[in-house]
């Protein structure tokens, strides 16, 4: 029994941190800020998430496992705020996003529509 | 009242998980505390269905689990776009609709869209939403809508304060850009 | 074992957001790379408590989760508008 847990407890560390090095890896090569708020995003969800579920299975049913339940839900809840709020800051600095126009190939800088 | 008891059962949790003790003295205080931050809600008035959407509590149950293999979904999909070296790296700016009406809703679909990878909300005018969506597939997994459709049912319960036209002036006046300095 | 394999794999992360936020072309990508760094360092302390047989630390990662997303929310307000908020008077709530 012991062992199943401790394989499934390294699977979930594990997998969250080849996500984290892939949202890093994101944060790093992506072309521009707004695209670069995806690669963070990876780290916001899959990393700290299958990490602290790794670790609940190290913890077992104790109110240990209830703390890093609420550290999960409590990021969960607030990185899109603060995602939002960073977004809506740069927009608002006069930042524009890269985008793609519909036929795929031409790259053109294109601003959100300030309103 | 059922607010209130969703406000106490909430913090009871939250301390029992901090403290983990069951002496009387620290239970007492405990108690003591929980009640003491009733009042000063109930004093501000800051109990209500905006800030313990308990009629979202039902529809939570199945919404959640689905929204996290959606987001384990996104994640698989990021991650490869980010791995390919940017080859299948497409961003796209789009303007969506939301079909919400209460803005607990509203909220709850444009922070499952940020929080999902691959999609991020920029700007919510009302119901328009404006989405920067990073690779081919977030961009039609958004187009869908099905996401939309979940969000649309979770909030069943059509009683409370519906959008009006207020909330986007509300928006425009709040999120204007840099405001120059007030004079006092 | 498998603890030091996750901290080695947040830490190699964190120096990747390091690495943004002091190359960041705007003050954005700064921001982000150092909320980045922020949550990092709650998975990292996290670990660290597993590690030594203190779970007690899994408190303070919960207050820095707590700091992180205050801190974030505060450097950009300060970017957007150059100040933290106007003293208030008679019935003018602010702006929050």
């Amino acid at each position: 029994m012991d062992i199943i847990l401790n394989i499934v407890s390294w699977a979930f560390i594990i997998g969250g941190g080849i996500f984290c090095l892939i949202g890093g890896l994101g944060l790093v090569r992506l072309p521009d800020m707004f695209a670069r708020m995806h690669g963070a995003s990876l780290i916001d969800t899959m990393g700290i998430g299958l990490i602290l579920i790794g670790l609940m299975f190290q913890a077992g049913l104790t109110l240990i496992t209830g703390k890093l339940l609420l550290i999960l839900v409590f990021v969960f809840f607030t990185s899109p705020t603060s995602t939002y709020a960073l977004a809506r800051a740069a927009i608002n600095g006069g930042l524009v996003a890269e985008v793609e126009d519909d036929d795929g190939s031409s790259k053109q800088e294109a601003g959100p529509s300030k309103t | 009242m059922l607010h209130a008891i969703s406000l106490a059962v909430i913090l009871s949790g939250i301390w029992w998980v901090l403290s983990g003790l069951t002496l009387v003295l620290i239970l007492g205080l405990g108690a003591g505390s929980i009640l003491f931050i009733i009042w000063i809600c109930h004093r501000m008035d800051a109990i209500d269905h905006e800030t313990h959407p308990i009629h979202l509590a039902i529809g939570s149950l199945t919404y959640f689990p689905w929204l996290a293999w959606e987001i384990v979904l996104a994640n698989m999909d990021v991650a490869i776009a980010i791995l390919k070296n940017g080859s299948s790296v497409r961003p796209r700016l789009m303007h969506i609709k939301a079909s919400q009406v209460s803005e607990v809703g509203l909220v709850t679909y444009a922070n499952s869209i940020t929080l999902t990878p691959g999609t991020v909300t920029l700007d919510v005018e009302g119901q328009d939403f404006l989405i920067h969506s990073l690779t081919e597939g977030s961009y039609d997994g958004l187009l869908t809508g099905e996401m939309d459709q979940k969000v649309t049912a979770l909030e069943l319960d059509k009683g409370y304060p519906m959008i009006t036209q207020q909330p986007v002036m509300k928006d425009s006046s709040e999120d204007a850009p840099p405001k120059p300095e007030r004079e006092t | 074992m498998m603890f030091i394999a996750g901290a080695t794999a947040v830490l190699v992360t964190m120096a990747m957001a390091l690495f943004r936020s002091l190359k960041g072309p705007s003050v954005y990508d700064r921001i982000l790379a150092i909320n980045s760094f922020g949550t990092l360092t709650v998975v990292l302390i996290s670990i660290h408590g597993f590690m030594t047989g203190r779970p007690e630390f899994l408190d303070l990662a919960l207050v820095y989760a707590l700091i992180n997303f205050i801190g974030t929310i505060a450097v950009t307000k300060f970017v957007t508008y150059d100040h933290m908020g106007h003293p208030t008077y008679d019935n003018d709530p602010g702006d929050i």
